[in-house]
């Protein structure tokens, strides 16, 4: 069919066809096509153009193109063990998944056709991994493609984009240094949509069904930081909603994995814990059907949600101020009382982006990132004067467009 | 004449893959197998803490979560002579278990099964017919009720009648090799949504000790989650109890659920037990699992299961074993986009090196393998020769070594099936043998590791964290090490040498690199290669839908982004030539 359509605006696809004044007749010639190509299977008796059309035309699941660029395949790992809405749910029930590499029967053509298919109409795009942009795209190529012509393609009709991972937010550990074949994020191509960073390495499988669900529940993306990560999941530091958080206030550290005080689950700070500058629900929703949390089984936060990661937040062992660039060697007890007024300051910008994202209606272009420990200034003075990215990401405004 | 065939994207495999075949009168007579993905890990972590690699190199791949980080962590203990106490080994080999077995479930449902399982057909399926059907092939899962049946039906009719056939969306549901019957089909779709339920809950096994799943944490030395039974935030007796219990529920599984499944499918597609067969070359260092500090003939196994020593069997020759000798390893780049400074040879992985010298099309592109250069998976050789690695390599050198439970089950399988043991080189015998290995490694999960970790715990032994070399100053300016580690797809090894107390140099040998890699410079093909075309006899009946060569690809269980991996030895920057 060669009608565009306007977007998802009616409850369903007749109803949005009719208002795209698609005809009957037309329909029904597209759906004895589909009727054709339904009877291959299982031996069935062969659907009539008519039922076809009274089944599509009562449909209700947003079709999805799940892209998996330079990547590792963590967060489809991740997806799969979500234990809030499944993943059987989501693919099964919620969405039309038309195109996955991981999880799709179809392959070669076949799954090429599934995908310039559904990139041929509105749907949700969700993409795993970062692309890589030097020497013409030859570091991942797809179908033959680049990853960036891919996303390209699959992008150009989507009403809504998610990054979803470290990869696909940032680049993660391919864009590390010296970032080999420079891998960048998704919203480095796509500057013209709204793209909601779902962020980690993995994000936790429940925060990634969840923000799918979110857009079909809202019908509207969820509101964001100002690094486009949704507020529901992203909106505290790890540091905040700690629950080692009185120990530290009470400077009861582990000096040492497997020392008494790990023992008895005093705070990671001294051995190296990044949850003072790391916005993440961990310690809130935590893994694996609620199971634990990286800090929960002993070792640090190892910053796996905030830009840069990894190249800003190793050595992985050091304590947080002594990450980069500081030059000073600081205790916790040194620089505790600074930590915690910077912290409930870094809480007061955050809010205050995410408000001027919401407001702006326009593209905003971000000079001013969420100061975190650990950026190349020293942490009292991260609130006032904040660091200069190297390339500020452009990002759209979300809401009132 | 022979037409040319590419299959890009190979889904339902981790990563990226392309297979190029050229083939005639329904036969398969070239093939190319195309890693079309690089991310250049090595080099990154090339002048870091050692202490922070694994974090990196785990990200090498989140289907084999987990092993990356292990062996690195491994392979830096042993090049600073760390000596992590035996509960922190018995941690890591419990996470490797679970992985491995939660890895091999996911394969066969989630990656596999649907080659052989058609789930149009399942809609057709009579739920009773199901029930009974699962009774008649052995299974007695839990989940095999009317009830569940007739839920999975309607939700498969649902689907079919929506018009939107979601993850099903092309598949090759009208292909005349489909050969289950309707029920058959409906209860493998119903066990392919209980796998998904089980391996969210026994893949919890890695999260207490590891914090998350995927890529859960590591420490070197040791690990950083304490187990001290008298204390509220340690792991204690209230994990320990719900360790017991998904330990026993994925035996459960793997017994009733998926051994069955995989007999019933490998015994309806028996054929396929004389299709894809490569090269008839195995190298393990022992069990999955097996894990060494150093050279396997001289290191401390760190792993429960030590009734299968390390060996390299030719040409099928199970009575001659020959001993694994880690300096037979050698890379080639014949037919990969880097070249070596000493030209077309084979580098041993401690002196690997890797510049990238792109020669193929620009992308968009139709056709890599009209070059000799057609990917970015290096070729690794045993003594010159291809070798297979992974779940097939392990069954065939324990059943060599005489390993009783394995030899039980692999004389059991083959007799209800009517194969003979040379039949286990086939698509069909790296079913069977994922399968028999799942089990064996779920027993021995069940039976030997968290035992000897309960009974250590019970004894007082709480220590898990080697104090005496975690601070750099306590290395030595120059040190090398390597691990070597039976992880889901096979032999993986890392090699590290740290130079005042950075990487200087990294490199991993990896399962899917010995068996994705494609031609050396004698002109002999990689496994996947050989498998697919090896004999000239491997069946293609419809190019437009690609079936079987699926099947035998997917056997292998690719892991591409595991496969590539460089180094650059000089510390210099990579180079990519355009053509």
């Amino acid at each position: 069919m060669t009608y565009k359509l306007e977007g998802w605006r009616e409850p369903t696809l007749g109803e949005n066809l009719a208002r795209a004044g698609v005809s009957r007749r037309d329909f029904l010639a597209y759906c004895g096509v589909l009727a054709g190509i339904f009877a291959v299977g299982a031996g069935a008796r062969p659907a009539r153009a008519e039922e076809v059309a009274e089944a599509l035309a009562a449909i209700t699941k947003p079709n999805v193109v799940w892209l998996q660029l330079q990547e590792c395949t963590g967060c489809m790992e991740s997806t799969l063990r979500s234990g809030g809405t499944t993943v059987e749910e989501v693919v099964l029930n919620l969405l039309s998944v038309n195109y996955n590499e991981l999880v799709m029967a179809a392959a070669g053509d076949a799954a090429n056709q599934a995908l310039a298919d559904t990139n041929a109409e509105d749907h949700i795009l969700v993409v795993n991994g970062s692309i890589p942009l030097k020497d013409g795209g030859i570091y991942c190529t797809i179908g033959g493609e680049s990853a960036e012509e891919v996303l390209r393609k699959s992008a150009e009709k989507a009403t809504a984009i998610l990054a979803v991972g470290a990869c696909a937010v940032w680049g993660s550990v391919q864009a590390s240094k010296p970032n080999p074949t420079g891998a960048v994020g998704v919203d480095e191509i796509i500057r013209d949509k709204p793209v909601i960073n779902v962020a980690g390495c993995p994000p936790i499988g429940e925060v990634i069904t969840a923000t799918v669900s979110y857009l079909l529940t809202h019908d509207a993306p969820p509101k964001t930081d100002a690094e486009g990560r949704p507020l529901f999941a992203y909106e505290q530091r790890i540091h905040d909603s700690c629950p080692r958080r009185a120990h530290y206030d009470a400077g009861q550290y582990v000096r040492s994995f497997d020392d008494e005080g790990a023992r008895a689950g005093w705070c990671l700070y001294e051995v190296g814990c990044k949850g003072p500058s790391t916005f993440s629900p961990c310690p809130i929703f935590q893994w694996n059907l609620h199971t634990s949390w990286p800090i929960g089984a002993g070792h640090p936060c190892i910053g796996c949600t905030e830009k840069d990661f990894f190249d800003r937040f190793t050595p992985f062992y050091h304590v947080l101020p002594d990450v980069k660039g500081l030059g000073v060697e600081s205790t916790a007890e040194k620089i505790g009382w600074g930590l915690v007024g910077a912290t409930v300051a870094g809480v007061g910008v955050h809010a205050g982006l995410t408000a001027l994202r919401r407001s702006a209606g326009r593209k905003l272009k971000l000079t001013e990132p969420l100061a975190a420990f650990g950026d190349e200034s020293p942490a009292a003075d991260a609130v006032g004067t904040p660091p200069s990215p190297t390339s500020p990401p452009e990002q759209a405004g979300g809401e009132g467009e | 004449m022979a037409e040319r065939l590419v299959i890009d994207p190979i889904t339902r495999i981790e990563g990226h893959l392309r297979i190029e075949l050229e083939t005639e009168g329904g036969k398969i007579t070239k093939a190319w197998s195309e890693t079309t993905q690089y991310r250049g890990l090595e080099e990154i972590v090339q002048g870091r803490d050692p202490r922070d690699v694994w974090a990196f190199v785990q990200r090498i791949c989140g289907v084999c979560t987990s092993v990356h980080a292990i062996a690195s962590i491994v392979a830096v203990e042993n090049a600073i002579g760390s000596n992590p106490p035996e509960q922190a080994r018995l941690i890591r080999d419990m996470v490797l278990g679970s992985q491995e077995v939660q890895d091999h479930v996911i394969h066969f449902y989630h990656l596999h099964a649907l080659d052989f399982v058609n789930v149009a057909s399942a809609a057709e399926g009579d739920p009773q017919a199901a029930v009974d059907f699962a009774k008649a092939i052995g299974s007695t899962w839990k989940g095999n009720t009317l009830e569940r049946m007739t839920e999975v039906r309607d939700t498969v009719q649902g689907i079919l009648d929506s018009g939107q056939l979601s993850i099903f969306t092309g598949g090759y549901w009208g292909h005349p090799d489909y050969r289950l019957p309707p029920e058959a089909n409906l209860m493998a779709v119903a066990h392919y949504l209980d796998a998904l339920e089980f391996q969210r809950s026994m893949i919890r096994i890695g999260t207490v000790f590891g914090g998350k799943n995927p890529h859960p944490n590591f420490l070197v030395g040791g690990m950083a989650c304490s187990i001290d039974p008298n204390h509220t935030e340690s792991i204690n007796q209230v994990q320990v109890d719900q360790i017991g219990v998904w330990i026993a529920e994925s035996l459960e599984f793997v017994k009733t659920c998926y051994v069955p499944d995989a007999l019933a499918i490998a015994g309806v597609y028996k054929d396929y037990f004389d299709i894809g067969a490569a090269q008839n070359n195995y190298l393990a260092v022992g069990m999955s699992g097996a894990t060494f500090a150093g050279d396997p003939a001289d290191s401390d196994f760190t792993s429960a299961h030590t009734e299968v020593k390390a060996g390299v069997i030719f040409d099928g020759d199970l009575n001659n074993i020959q001993p694994f000798d880690p300096n037979k390893i050698e890379e080639w780049v014949h037919s990969a986009w880097y070249s070596y400074e000493g030209g077309d040879i084979g580098l041993k992985p401690s002196e690997g090196e890797t510049t990238v010298a792109y020669t193929g099309p620009k992308p968009p592109y139709s056709w890599l393998a009209d070059s000799d250069e057609y990917t970015w998976c290096k070729a690794p050789r045993y003594d010159g020769r291809a070798v297979q690695v992974g779940p097939l390599a392990r069954v065939i050198l324990a059943y060599a070594r005489g390993h009783a439970r394995t030899v039980e089950i692999v004389d059991d399988a083959a007799k209800q099936l009517g194969i003979t043991l040379d039949q286990l080189n086939s698509t069909g015998g790296r079913i069977l043998a994922r399968a028999v290995e799942c089990l064996t490694s779920a027993e021995i999960l069940a039976e030997a590791t968290f035992p000897t970790f309960v009974s250590n715990l019970k004894g007082g032994d709480i220590d898990v964290f080697d104090t005496t070399r975690w601070e750099p100053s306590s290395w030595p300016s120059k040190a090398s090490g390597m691990s070597f580690v039976e992880v889901a797809r096979g032999n993986l090894s890392h090699w590290v040498t740290i130079e005042g107390g950075k990487v200087a140099r990294y490199q991993a040998v990896v399962p899917t690199t010995w068996l994705a890699g494609g031609r050396d410079a004698d002109g002999q093909q990689g496994p996947y290669e050989e498998s697919l075309a090896g004999n000239g006899e491997h069946p293609l009946v419809d190019p437009a839908q690609p079936l079987e060569p699926l099947r035998t690809i997917h056997s292998f269980d690719p892991c591409m982004s595991c496969a590539v991996h460089v180094l650059d030895p000089a510390g210099d920057e990579l180079k990519a030539v355009e053509s």
